[in-house]
Order: C-alpha cells, then structure tokens, then sequence
C-alpha cells in the first residue's frame, strides 16, 4: 500500500469556547476518493480549510503530502486543487481570465498557463464561453469553472467543498461525471457532502461526521451492511395516524425507526414487510420499498437526519 | 503523477513573486472597465483646473488677497494639492471597495489564499495595485497642471512620488475595511467623516494659517496636508524650513507604514478562519 496523503490525528480546531472539530482521525491514501459525510454545522468545511492548509488547528496532528502545514502552507497548497463551498471566482474578469490568473500564483509560466487553460475548459464543457463574464454563468457552469480552476496546477490533492449544493439534478449529474473521469485518472479526491447519492456516486471510502466527531468509517456498502438493514420500507397514515400505527407494527422486520411524518421498517425483506403490515389490518396512506443508504446509516447512528 | 506541470508548479516562485502576481490579477481585471476610468482620469484635473484654478483663481486675484499671503498665483498654490488629493481619492476607492470585494462581495482573496499565496501577498498585492493606479492619477494630474501652467519649478514633478506617499498614508482605510464583515454602508461614514474633513481643513485649496487655531490641528494629523505641503516646496518653495519638510517624510512614512502592517495583520487573521 502506498504512503497516505493526508493524515490527521486528534485533530482539534477551536474556536472561542466550541469545538468545530473534536478530535478527529483519519487517513486519505494517495488515488483514493474519500468523503466527510454529515449535517450543516457538523465540521466539515473547517476539517477541509485545516486540510487546505489555510486553517491553522488548534490541536493534534496533521501531515498534507508529508509536510505540516503550520510550517509548509505554501508547499502544500502549491500541490492542491481547492474547490469552495462558495464559489469566489472573480466576477471581474472572464471565464478564461479567470483560469490564466489564477494559473500564475502557483509560479506558472504564461504560456503553460495559457495552454492548460484551453485544456481546462474543454474538460469543463465551457470552451464556447471563454470569453463570457461569470455573472452571465449558470450555477453549474460556474462550479465547473470553480473545478477547472482547482486543476490548473495539475493538483495531487483535489478537495471539494460540497460541490453540488445549490444546483439542479442535470448540473449535479455533469459535474459527478468530470469528478468522476478525475478519480479514473487517478486523482485523489476529497469531498465533503451532505447528500447521501453523492457520497455512494463518488466515495471510495468514507466517514460520517457528527458535531465535529466521526460517528463511522467505511466504504458506502460496508456502512450500510453494518448500521443498517438491506431493504427498507417506508409507510406513512398521516401525521395524526402515524404514531398509533407504529404501536401495532412492533415487530415486523428488525427495527423499527418512527418519524414525525412516516415509519421507517428496517429488514431484509420490504415487500414481505408491507404483507405482514396489511395482515395486521393497517393501511397505510403510501408505501414504498427501496434499498438502504446511507441516509439510514446516519439516521441509526444520529437519531437525525441528514438534511434538516 | 509527476507531470510537466507538477514540475513547473513552483512555491518558491510563488513566495517570491506572490505579490506581484495579485498585482497582475487586478490590472488584468482594470481592462473591464479601462475607458471610464482613463476619461475619469483625464478629465477631473480639467474639471479641477478649471473650477479652481481659473474660475476660483480669477475671483481671489482681483481681490489680491492671495498673491500677497502666499507670493504666488492661487492655480499655483493649488494645483501640488489637487495632485495629491487625486492619488489619496483613488486610493481610499481601492482601500474600502477593493478590500471588501475581496473579503465579502466576491470572496476572491480565499480563492488567492487557498493558492501558494499568503496573507501578507495578498495585501501587498493588493497596495502594490494601488500604489499603480495612484501614480498612473497622479501623473495624468501632472501633466495637466504642467498645461495649465501650474508647475513652477522643475522639481515640481516630484508631486508625484510625493502623492504615491500620501496616498499609501491612508492605508489605515484598509486595515479597517478588512475588519469589516457586515457590510452597512460604513464606506460612506468613512469618505464623509474622515476623507472630506480632512480634505477641506488640510490647507488643500486655502492655507491652514487662514484656519482659527482651534482647528488647524486638523491640517497637522492630516496626510493631505503633510503631502501638500512637501509637494508645495518643490513646485514653488521652499516656504517652509527644512525641518518641516523632513517631518512631513517622518509623518507620511510612519502612516503609510502603520497602516500597512495592520492591514496585513488584520487580513492574515481574517483568512485563516
């Protein structure tokens, strides 16, 4: 196995009195795709600014490429590709000028710069608005703009900061497709995300990330193998209804999780499920059979869910 | 993957060229808007020129008033002040409005930081810009005021490395602007309370000795009137002794440089949130 590129111990970052991230470990190996999965507010943008180099940590240890960044900011930064949550592109100048600049704070010649970035923009499908204004960009054509500039360094590291918040299906769809072509070229990928879909699409391995703490570690199938159930069923009989009916439906499948809005049957068999819960006599308002994800996993380890 | 641009990607010439390349970055985004800005550029000193030093200038030389306080022409007398004045107004501009584009409207420093580029190169690239455009203002000044006859002596072009310095005085403004992080119109509070007051009593367009004494206090803390009156020996002095002059260098650098460092200190923190 090959040295890991990122590797934080008891990484701890404070700010006045709470802790943003308590106590965090983990390990990223070089081509590996990993995320941190959890809520708003769970830590995960700053774990990414510690791990962009940007963020000096309050506690613990931290090794990017084998260099501190306390000490190597600039070398490490130098080697990363860094996509925001929010896109800070600059609305001055046009698309392309926005790779050419930015080309050159990493020490880059004008022609190499120049190059990659008609190279850049061809992978993020943009070579017809080279010359258009950021302003006039669509949301998803601006985050594929923010990717092509995180690449213009030709970065070791790439870390995406919840790179599809905000932006339709269609978008999301190209994006994991470019995210996707990087991983197969043998980038290392680091991305945070809130969206379950995602974190399965795109996540070698992963950790669900709770209050600053990680709650589980694993790749998307064994996390779901370990926390939750192969199939699940979803019933609802109305707000009012709901919690009578969850009385009569102890014991069927193995667990049993009682929102405010449904009920959630955990098991190996959902439509065998959905039989026992007619048998009974309840009928529910909408019922629906799928496969676990990670959505359960974080549910069963949080009591929350991950979207609020 | 060790590829040919892994290899070029350089942190070495980005700690030491870091600043320049933010500098770069800014003139490129000028071009957007280059011709407002050089009609502007051309056209205040005409506006000025004219405003001041023909219309205000015809007014005060019939009444002789002038000529025999000072000893020469009021265009002359003004002309070294609005030169400066020019720099700082365009400076202030870069010091409010560029720094919060960068922190707030736009976030475009987080993306210049989470490049090799620190803190600190950020904010000298950033002066660095500004230090550009306050001499390319302060130059197309000169040679207006040259044109209109405004320039006595030889030395009088020194106004403008002596604006570029008056200019960097208000570098305070930056430093406050990156504090900012609720944008409130504070920027109109700053140009209304702090700029112009210090404009109008700075001995910019009549001396500070017509002021009571109560308020020339205002002309001694002001880096226009330290600026104008160290642009005045040149063009037509010296009227004051050597001392005063070397106090006005004193005073500017001191600003200039206080502002600076706060600038720097303010904005390193602020990045590394």
């Amino acid at each position: 196995m090959t040295a890991p590129v990122i590797v934080a111990r008891d990484l701890v970052k404070t700010y006045k009195q709470t802790a943003a991230v308590d106590h965090l470990s983990f390990e990223v190996a070089a081509g590996e795709s990993f995320g941190l999965l959890g809520p708003n507010g769970a830590g995960k943008s700053t774990t990414m600014r510690m791990v962009g180099a940007v963020s000096t940590r309050t506690s613990g240890q931290l090794s990017i490429l084998g260099l501190d960044p306390d000490a190597h900011g600039p070398e490490i930064r130098a080697q990363l590709g860094v996509v925001p949550q929010q896109d800070n592109l600059d609305n001055e100048l046009q698309v392309r000028e926005n790779l050419l600049v930015y080309g050159r704070y990493f020490g880059l010649p004008r022609r190499t710069v120049a190059t990659r970035a008609d190279e850049l923009l061809e992978f993020a499908q943009l070579t017809d608005r080279a010359k258009a204004k950021v302003d006039e960009l669509s949301g998803g054509m601006k985050r594929r703009l923010t990717i092509a500039r995180a690449l213009i360094n030709d970065p070791r590291i790439l870390l995406l900061d919840e790179p599809t918040t905000g932006l339709d299906p269609q978008a999301r769809h190209i994006l994991w497709d470019r995210l996707f072509r990087l991983k197969e070229q043998g980038t290392t990928l680091v991305l945070t995300t809130h969206y379950m879909d995602e974190a399965e699409q795109l996540c070698d391995r992963l950790v669900v990330v709770d209050k600053g703490r990680i709650m589980a570690e694993g790749s998307p199938a064994a996390l779901i193998r370990e926390h939750s159930s192969r199939e699940v069923l979803e019933v609802r009989f109305g707000s009012e209804a709901n919690a009578g009916a969850a009385a009569k439906l102890e014991g069927i499948g193995d667990r049993l999780e009682v929102l405010p809005d449904r009920i959630l049957v955990y098991g190996s068999d959902g439509e065998a499920a959905l039989a026992e819960v007619t048998k009974r006599g309840l009928e529910p308002v909408t019922s629906l059979v799928r496969r676990s994800s990670l959505e359960d996993v974080f549910l069963r380890l949080t009591g929350r869910s991950l979207i609020e | 993957m060790t590829s040919l641009i892994q290899q070029q990607v350089s942190a070495a010439r980005s700690r030491r060229w870091g600043a320049w390349y933010v500098a770069e970055h800014k003139l490129r985004a000028t071009r957007a808007f280059f011709w407002t800005m050089l009609v502007t550029v051309i056209g205040t000193p005409f506006l000025y020129l004219f405003a001041f030093g023909v219309g205000l200038a015809t007014l005060l030389t019939r009444n002789e008033g002038f000529a025999e306080l000072t000893g020469i022409g009021y265009l002359q007398f003004v002309a070294p002040a609005l030169v400066v004045n020019a720099a700082v107004l365009v400076a202030v501009e870069e010091y409010m409005f560029g720094v919060l584009q960068g922190f707030m409207w736009n976030k475009h420093f987080e993306g210049m930081n989470a490049s090799p580029l620190s803190g600190r190169q950020i904010v000298d690239g950033m002066f660095l810009y500004t230090g550009i455009r306050a001499v390319v203002t302060a130059g197309v000044y000169y040679a207006v005021v040259a044109l209109f006859g405004g320039g006595v002596s030889p030395w009088a072009v020194l106004v403008i490395p002596i604006a570029l310095l008056t200019a960097y005085a208000f570098s305070g403004i930056a430093a406050y602007s990156s504090s900012i992080t609720e944008d409130r119109s504070q920027f109109n509070m700053v140009l209304r309370l702090v700029v112009m007051p210090l404009t109008l009593f700075s001995g910019t367009v009549f001396p500070l000795s017509q002021l009571p004494i109560f308020l020339q206090w205002i002309g001694w803390i002001s880096p226009i009137w330290h600026g104008s009156e160290l642009a005045r020996q040149f063009s037509y002095g010296p009227t004051e002794p050597i001392w005063l002059s070397i106090l006005h260098v004193v005073v500017l650098l001191a600003y200039a440089i206080v502002g600076w460092q706060l600038t720097v200190r303010i904005a390193t923190r602020r990045l590394d949130k």
